[in-house]
Order: structure tokens, then sequence, then C-alpha cells
């Protein structure tokens, strides 16, 4: 349906260009400020050049300049939509140089936090998924949902999009009271709004029309740009590093690794990885039940173990966590003293945005929208 | 065959749309009508650890700077001066007479980044976050709050005085010693002339 | 079948020109009220169904919202970018506007009110609705713009092809009722709502094989007549998230007031066509019962209004249609069934004469 034709009309004088188009930085569906460079012939996409840079804010030189503890503000806003996520691999390298362990409650407390920020966060990409496409009142629905896991850790943390929650060695604050019954609230209205969703938007013919054969990224491509995330479990491949190389305590829980199955189009289309988002909220929701049946329910001090003076010994570590986009890594090199040399964020978007080249030749301006969208990134990422 | 499939799903999955939104339209709705309905401070809308405006109550304060070094994004500025024994010292909130004065202390609000961390690292708890969020200013120049207590004449007034003091005690210091060193040095001489 | 058309203005004053210029300013008189509230329906009819509440500080309850959207539109600053097509860019929102304002001249409002009654009343209103797209193409050639071309180029095939089924649909009406003539096809829905045209027109029990068909005429009526205003799900050439507002991206102040108004006087127009050829225009649903001129006017603003409603409450719903999906729905879905079921109506019109 949709390939580049080539024509040869000989009118004599007639002839037919390529239409360069900007796409951005400022429009209304690039998810921050990107810039595409879009070559055009007529409706069909053939060359696609993002130009990102706009959002650049020297994170990584600030943070030779900062001591352990005064870099997680920064980390915070890399992916300023799932901060909690952000900070959890940071936390976790820290620990392993310094040779904290934690004990189980605070270890807890952050599975619980993570996935809730991964609810948040899909909540997110999915109703901006919708918007792009043009269904406006899904986009509602799911920030009246979102609201609610926004307040709720407002009460923990104090703060609603960025924590600074998870220090090294421990939290910041004990959760407030009535921490579970708001869990098991957020939960419940998550399920439902999530059914509705599934009528409203997701099985809907016309959306169904625009998402599926589009974009479609196949397995051997996305495992060779080295994509993570919804991304690549979209395309079959079931790589979740919570299963693999299980990080903090998730090997205690029982959790399926959602993975596009190809239900209307093919396998690795945009409705697969937004199906997969839709399945990973209900996972997530799983988790969160689990870990709070499982969790010790004594109230502790939550800086117990966090060191006066965070001064570690000499050496590097890589830690990498499954933040909702895919995978998150810091690579952090010490000298023995107060402040890193060096912290390397291997960020997920940045990674997963430079497959979009690939995917989209051969579709249309409406169909690139789609694929942005779907492959859900955010530019505070990827600019750092 | 496919095709007529095709239309009846169409307009299947458009009437369960439009049911679902025709729901909504007579659901309770979620918008909260601040200032006329609500206020969110008022019916305990917003945590009491909610990270709002900064206060620092000045008589805690002591000048020591660790708010300053917490910092991420360095927008506190903070000096001090040791007050001058006999000068018209205030208490300090634990009633002891204080021990320095704080002659500047700058809070760019502007560049806050809400992480809390100077709260964390201030040893006698002199600054707290509020619950308050209505603090926009028309002018930018007015979001760097100046807390210190001395206006900046005061300040220049305290600064001599520990200067003068210190210059003064050091020259005192200097001659005591230097009288201290010629009394040994005169007794030193005194025993050994008793010797011989 | 010629029909004599009373109307009270020529009853009152007589046939001459002052007579002529009020009937072209009266719908005027309806089409201002009308715009504000179908804006404040627009705002508070999306609010409610997203969970909110939509404007409510503007008097009470925010009735006042659609008066303080035009005033801040007429203060607007007019920002003419420095490389358009200076005569084209200043004409195109006002072609638009007069296409979608010269169609009221044969909109019926009630048996003594029609402002033109042309015995053609139908294909004219049909050919004037055409002015809308070239009034986009002028407005997307000459913005000087990429995404205003785009948005031009799609918005005319969108337009132009989705004229075919409705246009089946006026012929498949015409011939039920015998002629073109608004007043003559709702005058012949009369008796109650029995007779209406969307329930197989007048007739007794014989005509229910061909109320499904009707009913298909109806649904495709209405699609149709979404994608000739440029709603969503067929809102492409103005698709707000990938192409930002297309042709009309470039305008502002009056200009884009003109675009607006024009878009909410489509929407009646339209609306009012389909009540007049399926639901018996400005018929009482009860027959005789509450026949008054009155009683007709608002029966039918009533009637069009639902339509309103209902292109309000879609929009808000689904997601819109790309490009050549939108030209597979019009050439190969709505075109097919459309001669269909014209085939079945005119035969039934054949045998029930």
């Amino acid at each position: 349906m949709s390939e580049i034709k080539t024509f040869e009309i000989d009118f004599g004088k007639v002839h037919s260009e390529r239409m360069r188009l900007n796409v951005g930085p400022q429009h209304p569906s690039t998810h921050g400020v990107l810039r595409l460079e879009v070559e055009l012939e007529g409706e069909i996409v053939t060359e696609v050049v993002p130009h990102i840079g706009y959002l650049h804010r020297c994170f990584e030189k600030h943070a030779e300049n900062m001591t352990y503890p005064q870099v997680i503000p920064y980390i915070d806003r890399m992916d300023y939509i799932a901060a909690m996520n952000n900070e959890l691999p940071y936390v976790m390298g820290m620990e392993k140089l310094l040779d904290i362990k934690v004990n189980e409650r605070i270890e807890y407390i952050r599975v619980i936090c993570a996935e809730l920020n991964r609810i948040a966060n899909h909540q997110l990409a999915v109703a901006t998924f919708g918007l792009d496409s043009g269904a406006f009142t899904p986009f509602l629905f799911l920030f009246r949902d979102r609201e609610m896991i926004i307040t709720l850790f407002e009460r923990l943390s104090g703060g609603r999009l960025l924590y600074n929650y998870f220090w090294i060695g421990g939290l910041m604050h004990e959760v407030p009271p009535n921490f579970e019954e708001d869990c098991r609230a957020i939960i419940k209205q998550v399920r439902a709004t999530n059914a509705e969703t599934m009528n409203l938007l997701i099985y809907n013919k016309i959306f169904i029309e625009r998402t599926a054969n589009v974009g479609i990224l196949p397995a051997d491509v996305a495992v060779n740009f080295a994509c993570s995330g919804p991304v690549i479990r979209g395309s079959g491949v079931p790589y979740d590093i919570r299963k693999t190389e299980p990080y903090s305590i998730y090997d205690r829980f029982d959790f399926n690794v959602c993975v596009g199955r190809g239900e209307v189009g093919t396998v690795g289309d945009c409705w697969d990885r937004n199906i997969v988002r839709m399945e990973e909220m209900e996972e997530s929701c799983k988790i969160i039940e689990q870990a709070l049946e499982q969790m010790p329910k004594e109230p502790c001090d939550v800086r117990e173990f966090v060191p006066k003076r965070i001064k570690p010994p000499k050496g590097e570590f890589y830690s990498k966590a499954e933040n909702p986009k895919g995978e998150l890594g810091f690579y952090i090199i010490s000298d023995g003293g107060l402040k890193p040399t060096r912290v390397r964020s291997r960020a997920t978007s940045f990674v997963n945005l430079s497959v979009l080249p690939e995917i989209s030749k051969g579709y249309m301006v409406a169909d690139l929208i789609m694929i942005l969208g779907s492959l859900d990134i955010v530019l505070g990422e990827i600019d750092r | 065959m496919k095709y007529f499939k095709d239309i009846w799903t169409s307009l299947y999955t458009i009437f369960v749309g439009l049911k679902i939104t025709g729901f909504h339209l007579f659901e309770k709705k979620v918008t909260m009508q601040y200032p006329d309905l609500v206020h969110p401070i008022k019916d305990n809308l917003i945590p009491l650890n909610s990270r709002n405006r900064i206060e620092v109550d000045m008589n805690r304060c002591d000048g020591c700077g660790s708010c300053a070094r917490a910092c991420p994004v360095n927008c506190i500025e903070v000096d001090l001066v040791k007050v001058t024994p006999g000068d018209d010292i205030p208490l300090f909130y634990d009633g002891k007479p204080r021990k320095t004065w704080v002659t500047k202390y700058n809070l760019d609000f502007a560049k806050c980044c809400f992480c809390s961390l100077c709260i964390e690292a201030c040893p006698t708890q002199a600054n707290r976050m509020t619950q308050e969020f209505e603090y926009a200013e028309y002018d930018r120049n007015n979001l760097l709050y100046m807390m210190s207590p001395l206006t900046p004449e005061e300040a220049e007034v305290k600064k001599k005085m520990w200067a003068d003091y210190s210059a003064a005690k050091k020259k005192a210091d200097a001659e005591a010693k230097a009288a201290a060193e010629a009394k040994a040095a005169a007794e030193a001489k005194a025993n050994e002339a008793d010797k011989q | 079948m010629e029909m004599e058309h009373t109307n009270f203005v020529y009853d009152l004053i007589g046939t001459n020109t002052i007579a002529y210029i009020l009937l072209a300013l009266l719908p005027m008189l309806f089409l201002l009220p009308y715009a504000l509230v179908a804006i404040l329906g627009e705002l508070k009819i999306s609010a409610w169904i997203q969970e909110r509440l939509g404007p409510m500080r503007t008097g009470w309850k925010g009735v006042l919202q659609p008066l303080a959207e035009v005033v801040k539109l007429l203060q607007k600053e007019d920002i003419t970018p420095s490389a358009v097509n200076k005569p084209l860019f200043n004409l195109a929102p006002f072609v638009m506007f007069a296409g979608a304002y010269a169609a009221y001249a044969v909109i019926p409002f009630s048996s003594v009110f029609i402002p033109s009654g042309i015995n053609i009343g139908l294909f004219y209103v049909f050919a004037v609705s055409a002015f809308g797209v070239i009034a986009i193409v002028m407005g997307g050639w000459a913005s000087n713009n990429k995404y205003s071309l785009l948005g031009a180029m799609r918005a005319a095939s969108q337009m132009i092809s989705y004229e075919i089924p409705i246009a089946v649909t006026i012929l498949a009406i015409a011939t039920l009722a015998g002629s073109l003539d608004m007043q003559t096809i709702i005058v012949k829905q009369g008796g109650g709502f029995w007779n209406w045209n969307l329930f197989g027109g007048p007739g007794g029990i014989a005509k229910l094989w061909v109320i499904p068909f009707t009913i298909i005429l109806f649904v495709v009526y209405f699609v149709g007549s979404l994608a000739e205003i440029n709603r969503v799900p067929f809102d492409i050439p103005e698709g707000e998230s990938e192409i930002v507002a297309g042709y009309h991206t470039e305008y502002s102040g009056m200009k884009f007031a003109m675009f607006f108004f024009a878009e909410y006087s489509n929407m009646f127009i339209v609306s009012a066509i389909i009540t007049v050829l399926f639901l018996g225009g400005w018929q009482s649903p009860f027959g005789d019962f509450l026949n008054g001129p009155i009683w007709q006017s608002l029966w039918f603003v009533s009637k069009a209004m639902i339509f309103v409603f209902m292109q309000i409450w879609i929009r808000w719903t689904l997601p819109r249609l790309r490009v050549d999906q939108l030209m597979h729905v019009t050439w190969k879905v709505m075109l097919p069934i459309s001669f269909v079921a014209f085939f079945a109506v005119a035969l039934w019109a054949m045998l029930s004469v």
C-alpha cells in the first residue's frame, strides 16, 4: 500500500521534486524539542534525519563537580516522566561500590515506587499516542488516573514529578500512613480505566487502521540497533532485564514478560508496541500487589544505612535497570574522592530514536508521527 | 467477506466508543475550582512535607554554610562574621548568646530545584519547607530572597568592629608574647647570674 | 410540481428591493446566536465528556465564554507573513464564509419562511458548498507554508471525493419526493413521524422492505457530511497533531475568526439538510398537533441541533483517519453502498406511484 513509486511521465516540461519538510522543534507531536528533517515524495517519506540537542543541559559535566548525593536531583531530570526509575540504577550502582546492603523493607518500597512510576509512564505514553492519532478523550482519562499516582508520590516524598527520594543507602522518608490502601485504590482504578481504554481506543477500528502494519520493526533490526524496552518486546523478542539479569528483589515476584504477538497486523508494528505497554501496566499491578503482601509491615529507620560521608573506593561500575522506556544504565568512575570522576548515562530514548529513520521509510507523514509516538521518547533523556 | 466484516467492526467499535463517552457526559467531574470553591492549603490537599517555598528562621541560623555546600545548584550564599565581645548581643534560640552574625544570606529562588538537600544539611534546623505555592513575582529580581537580619551598613559596621577587635587583639597578643619572652629572657639571665 | 411559497416578509412588505435585502440578512439574525450557542456547546460538551467542567468563570457557569472568544479574536493583531500572495491570502476566509452563508438562502425554517423558494433548492445547496474547496485551496497555497499546502491538497481531494456519495443520496430522496424543491420534500413527509423519509417516506405497510435502505442512505449521508465540513474523523485538512492546523496555520485575528465561523455555519447547514431530507424538516412528529409556524421553526431547529450535538460527540470520541484510508472509505465503501440503496429506493418510488 505504501511503497515508493517511480514515475516515468514524459510530458516534456513536467518534473517533480522531493520536498524537504521540517517537523519541529516546535510541534504538538514531537515529544519534546526534536527536529526531524523529512524528505517527502508527495506524501511518502523517503528519508528522516533527527536533529537533537535543543535540551542539552550538560548533566554529565555538572555531575563531575557535585558530590555523590548531589547528583541525584540531576538524574531525576533526565527522564522527567518516570523519575524514580532513573534513580534506581544509580543508587544500586553506588551501593555496590560502597558495599552497602539495605534491609528488606527499603527494597520493597523501592520496588513499589518503581512499579508505580512504570504505570504512570505507560499511562502517559498511551495517552499521547492516542492524542497523536486524533483521539482527544483517552488522554484526559489516563491523566486523571496518573494524577492519583502523583498525589501519592507527593505525600511520600514531597515532589510531584521529580523526587530525590532514593538515597544512597536508603530512602529519604518513611512511607506515609495509609500508603497501602492508597496503592490498592490506585491499582483498582488503573485496572478499570485500562478496560475502558481498550474499548474506547485500542480496539477501535479506526485506531487499528492507523497503527496496524505501520512502522514494522523486524526483530533482528531491533537487536542490531540495541533497542530495549517495549520497542524490542513489541517485535517479539522477550528481553526484560528484570527477568534476564534480576536486580534488587525482582526475582521474588511472579510476572510475565509481555511480548508483541501480531494480533492485528504484523509482529513489530505500532499497535504491538502499544499493547505491550497496556499489558505491562497490568503486570506492574500484579508486582505491586505481591510486594504489598510480602513487605515487612514494621516501619523502620530508612536512613539507617546511609553513610555519613560518601567516599567510595577507587573503581568503576556499570549498573543497569529496566526503565519503563527500556534499559537505563549508569557507568560511574570514582577515583576515591568525594566527587565522581565520570557519570555516564546510557540513555534509553537516545538508542531507541536511532531506529526511527530505518523503520519509517516508505510510509506517509501521518504514519511517521505515529511511529515516533510509539517509540515513546523523552527529550530529557536524549539530550541529557 | 472481509469487506463486510470490516464495515461491521467499524460501526460496532464506533458505537462502543460513543457509548463510553456518552456515559462520561453524566458522571461526576473531577475539576476542583480554585480559588472560588477549593483552596489547597486550607482544605489539606497539599501534604505537609510537600516541597514548596523555603522559610528560614534567622534566629536559629548561625551562618555555618552547610546548606550552601549541600545545594546542587549553588543558589544559597552565606557569609558570617564573629561577634565582638562587648557588643550588644541578642540571644540565640537555645538561650545562650550568639557567637556569629550572619551578614549575608541570599537564597535565589529562581535557581532552586526543590530537592530539599539544604533542609537535611542544617545542623540547627533553621530552615523548613512550607506548603506555600503562590509566590510568583512579576520581576525576577524579587525572587532573590535576602534574609540577613542586618542591613548592609550594619553588616559593614560589625565587620569593621571584628576587624578592629581582632587587629587589636593580635597586637596585644604580640606585645604580651614579646613581653613574656623578654621576661623569660631576663629571668634566664638572672638565673645564670645566680648560678655563677 | 410547482408550489406557491408563502413568505411572511413578502406578505408584509411586498416583493420589492427592500424585501430582498431583508431576506438576505435575516438568516444572519439566526446564525449569530446559533454560532454563540454552538461554540459554548462544543466547549462545555467536550469538557463534560472529558470529566472536567469547561469554562466556568465568564458569566454564570461560563455562558458568556463565546462572547469573550469573539472579542478576543476581533482584537487580535492581524499578522500577515511577508511572502504571501496578498489577494488570495486576504480573500480566502471571506470566500469560505460566503460559501457557507449562501446556502442559507434555501433553508426552510418553517412553512412560511424560506428566503428563496427556488425549485432546485437541493441542487443549489450542493453546488454552493463547493465554495469551501476553493477557499481552502486558496488559503493553503497563498500561505507560503509547506504544512498549509499539504493540508490544502488533502482537503481538496477529500471534499471532492465525498460529494459523490452525498449526491447519490440526494438523488435518491429526490426520486422519492419527485422534486428537488425543499418545501415539496418536506410537505410530502407530513402526517406524523412514520411518514418521514428515514422510515421510507409516505406509504402503507408495503414500504417496510425499503426502510433498511433509507437507513443506509441516512448513515451514508451523515458520514459524508462529516467529511464535507472537515470534522473528526475526517479533519485531516486541519489535522491538529500532525500538520499544526493545516490551511489556517498562518491566519490570525479576524480572518481566523471567519474560518472558525464558517465551520460552525457549515455544521448547521449540513444538519439542516439532513433533517429536511430524512427527518421531515419542520414537520412535527405528531402529525397536525403543534404544527403552527412558530412551532415548526422550533421543531426544525431542535432536530438540526440534535445533529450538531452528534457531530460534537463524535469529534471527541474517535481518532482521525489517514488520507488514503479516507479515500478507500469513500470510493470503495460508501459509493457502491449508496448506489445499491439508491437503486432500491428508486425501485420503490417507481412501484409506489
